[in-house]
């Protein structure tokens, strides 16, 4: 390197520029650090998530049997037993009462529903098979979604020896060391593994075999799985079930309609966001109805009619304190003033669409009159030069150059609404409410609320749910956001 | 207030424009104040129909402030109080019973920087008729709008893009659609203050050639820094001086012979 000496110029030049780009790359390393967090809660959600859109269901036939439902009274007809019966009848060897329960809990309750829908539709088919895809319950979806325990499966590569031992049985196959715990399916029985030794292994009968002697290679199979019977719902025998339903072909993995057609519930599987969706949007009408309308009222006349004095700066002041108020103080409020004073239904859209008006208010307010004294004075005084009066200056030119800046403010404040929980468990908006609200003084919950009534419940099966909501409401939110960009657009290129 | 003191100071000979045009707007000891501040002082002055009239003086010596006050635009101003009389054709406007916004439509403004509202050029100049309910349907209000941009010598340039927006024309075409917005609602009086200040020697050439057609058909009180600009379009000058009038009189009378040693040190670059 050549020996430079550098001016005092240059010496100043280099630091500078240094300094810069040392600036410059806090600057990304920021930037990157964000991406980096929210990268990992976009896949976390996402990867939790993806269970919750697909829900399992198998092929199912139905006799509506005339002696369980009359026709006159089909409300009251026995559909679960109906039910029972149909997949009682798929899987023979099922007799005691408790399994035949058990294997009915493999579906959900909603196929019973459905069925007495059906026949409620149409009384013809009293006495008529009806044929539907019924989900299975949540359980024994997780466990075939692998959720519940992961489950390593053996196809029977060797010929299996099977011989009767008093009440259990001798098993053992070449080259196959059996475990403890391991199921043995063959083609007409199951059985589970519960001692091992050197030549072989003892195991119980989960369905009793037919035959005993040797099972031909491929004929048989094995499942062990990662966690014992006592710590999954899905006992051994249900697994047995659900794996020869597999075998079968019958179960089949598909869109889960029921998370956006359904209400709240407590079984998992048919729990879903609609009654949410709905209450937040009658909630979010309610707000914006409300909270638009009034701020910007309020805006346009402390920046344009109201006289400049201690009052109105008391005001302001006010204004800008109340932006900054934690949400729940509003949710006391409303509690007060709209269910103990004026009396409107508790847990209603109204009621809460009302408090979240209150706590957005301040940042219509501010956002509307930051937009309002943006708009260049020289505009309102050439109106007023050729002759408009003040309203008509404000109404013809001020307005509507403001109305950008207003529209991004208000949807960014109805954003922060919609995503707002706090006030409105004051106001009873976490109750659980399966029906789908269908007016704004009906007991409603909120996609917010429901995700955190989701989270609180003990079921696994809604930890997938839940992230589920969480997914949905996040792209509601880019909705709104992207909605606040296009309106900003489509206003801005007028001028 | 020494208000005397102005009064035996400034006794000042009838201008010979007063002889052929008529007056328009009689100041009689005007005061502006800006809160505290003492912006304009009792302050006379006659300004004659059908001519150009300009004030010139250093910045800050209320031009501006005694301009606004001409069309109550101080009114808009917190703080800003007018005191004395101004009469416009026989009329107090400061008279309560005076409709600011009538008297804004009577008495029309261009402003220093071009200011045309963001819509259309259209627009622009049909929305002063179209609040005063001047057209009565939509070929009169289109007529108007083509007479006013004829007139502020536009038309020829935009008559092809009347529906793009005001904003895109050059600063010399905005300021001219500003004073075709004003001349539309069909004034008597036209207030500039500066107007030609942010143009170029051509685009102030024109505006300089349209006052002088102007001024047959209203009474124009121009602003304005440039004392050849005044010389060139003016009838009648008035030199301000710390919110004092020092001397009005004929263009020719108060370039050529002031009668004030300060108005004489201005007008020959001496300060200002
Ligand atoms: N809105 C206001 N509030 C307070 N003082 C003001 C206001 N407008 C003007 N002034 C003061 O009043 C005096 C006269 O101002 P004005 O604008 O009339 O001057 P001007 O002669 O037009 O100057 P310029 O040639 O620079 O435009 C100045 O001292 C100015 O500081
Ligand atoms: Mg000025």
């Amino acid at each position: 390197m050549p020996d430079i000496v550098l001016t005092a110029q240059q010496q100043r030049t280099r630091k500078r520029n240094l300094t810069e780009k040392r600036f410059r790359r806090l600057c990304f390393a920021a930037i990157a650090v964000t991406a980096v967090f929210l990268a990992f809660l976009v896949m976390n959600l996402g990867i939790k998530a993806v269970p919750a859109f697909t829900s399992s269901a198998m092929p199912l036939t139905i006799n509506v049997e005339p002696d369980k439902v009359d026709s006159t009274a089909i409300a009251s007809g026995d559909f679960p037993g109906m039910v029972k019966d149909a997949i009682a009848k798929l899987m023979p060897k099922v007799e005691s009462r408790a399994d035949r329960k058990k294997l009915y809990q493999l579906l959900s309750g909603s196929v019973a529903d459905e069925v007495q829908h059906r026949v409620m539709a149409d009384p013809s088919l009293v006495g008529k098979d009806v044929t539907l895809q019924a989900t299975l319950s949540a359980d024994a979806d997780m466990f075939l979604k692998g959720q519940q325990t992961s489950t390593t499966k053996f196809a029977g590569t060797a010929p299996l020896s099977l011989a009767a031992d008093g009440e259990a049985f001798k098993i053992s196959a070449q080259g196959h060391g059996f475990k403890a715990g391991e199921i043995v399916l063959t083609p007409t029985g199951a059985l589970r593994v519960t001692e091992t030794s050197a030549e072989g292994a003892k195991a119980e009968a989960l369905v009793a075999p037919d035959e005993t002697g040797a099972v031909a290679a491929g004929q048989w199979q094995s499942l062990q799985f990662s966690d014992g019977e006592d710590s999954r719902r899905t006992s051994d025998l249900e697994a047995v079930w659900l794996q020869r339903f597999t075998d079968q072909g019958k179960i089949q993995s598909m869109f889960d309609k029921a998370l956006f057609t359904n209400g709240d519930s407590r079984a998992p599987e048919q729990a879903g966001l609609r009654g949410a969706f709905i209450g937040s949007l009658f909630t979010i009408l309610v707000t914006l109805l409300t909270a638009l309308p009034l701020g910007v009222a309020a805006a346009l006349y402390l920046e344009e009619f109201a006289p400049k004095n201690r009052f109105t700066d008391l005001i302001e002041v006010n204004i800008n304190n109340l932006a900054a108020v934690p949400s729940i103080i509003f949710g006391l409020l409303g509690l007060a003033m709209f269910l103990n004073f004026f009396g409107l239904p508790r847990s209603s859209s109204l009621v809460g669409g009302l408090v979240l008006a209150l706590l957005v208010l301040p940042t219509i307010i501010i956002a509307s009159r930051a937009a309002l004294r943006s708009v260049p004075p020289s505009i309102k005084e050439a109106a007023l030069g050729v002759g408009a009066s003040h309203q008509q200056a404000v109404f013809h030119h001020v307005m509507p150059l403001a109305v950008p800046g207003i529209l991004t403010g208000t949807i960014l404040g109805i954003a922060r609404a919609l995503g707002e929980t706090a006030p409105l468990l004051m106001i009873g908006m976490i109750a659980f409410i399966a029906d789908v609200p269908g007016r704004i003084t009906d007991a409603a919950t909120v996609l917010p609320v429901q995700v955190y009534l989701w989270s609180t419940l003990p079921e696994a099966a809604f930890r997938s749910r839940t992230s589920a909501a969480i997914i949905i409401l996040m792209i509601v939110l880019l909705c709104f956001n992207a909605l606040a960009i296009f309106l900003r657009n489509k206003f801005e290129r007028r001028w | 207030m020494n208000d005397m003191t102005f009064k035996t100071v400034f006794t000042p000979p009838q201008p010979k424009i007063l002889a052929t045009n008529p007056a328009k707007i009689i100041a009689e000891g005007v005061d502006v104040y800006y809160g505290e501040k003492h912006a304009i002082k009792n302050l006379s002055l006659t300004i004659p129909d059908k001519a150009v009239s300009a004030f010139i003086g250093p910045s800050g010596c209320g031009k501006s402030t005694f301009l606004r006050s001409i069309n109550r635009m101080n009114d808009t101003i917190p703080g800003c109080r007018v005191t004395g009389v101004i009469n416009v054709d026989g009329q107090a406007i400061y008279d309560p019973s005076i409709d600011v916004v009538d008297l804004r439509a009577r008495i029309g403004m261009v402003f220093q920087k071009p200011n045309p509202f963001p819509k259309s050029i259209f627009e622009n100049v049909a929305y002063g008729p179209r609040i005063h309910g001047l057209a009565k349907d939509k070929t009169a209000l289109e007529q108007i709008v083509t007479e006013s941009l004829k007139r502020a010598s536009l038309w020829d340039e935009v008559k092809d893009r009347l529906h793009q927006p005001g904003t895109g024309l050059s600063g010399g075409q905005q300021q001219r659609l500003c004073i075709a917005r004003a001349i539309a609602v069909n004034p008597e009086v036209i207030l500039m203050d500066e107007p030609c200040s942010a143009l170029d020697p051509i685009a102030t050439a024109r505006i300089e050639e349209l006052i002088t057609e102007l001024k047959e058909k209203f009474c124009i009180v121009i602003v304005t820094h440039s004392m050849q600009q005044a010389a060139r379009v003016s009838d009648l000058t008035a030199f301000f001086h710390l919110g004092i009038l020092v001397e009005a009189g004929d263009t020719d009378e108060v370039f050529t012979s002031p009668q004030e040693k300060r108005t004489h040190d201005y007008i020959t670059g001496r300060f200002g």
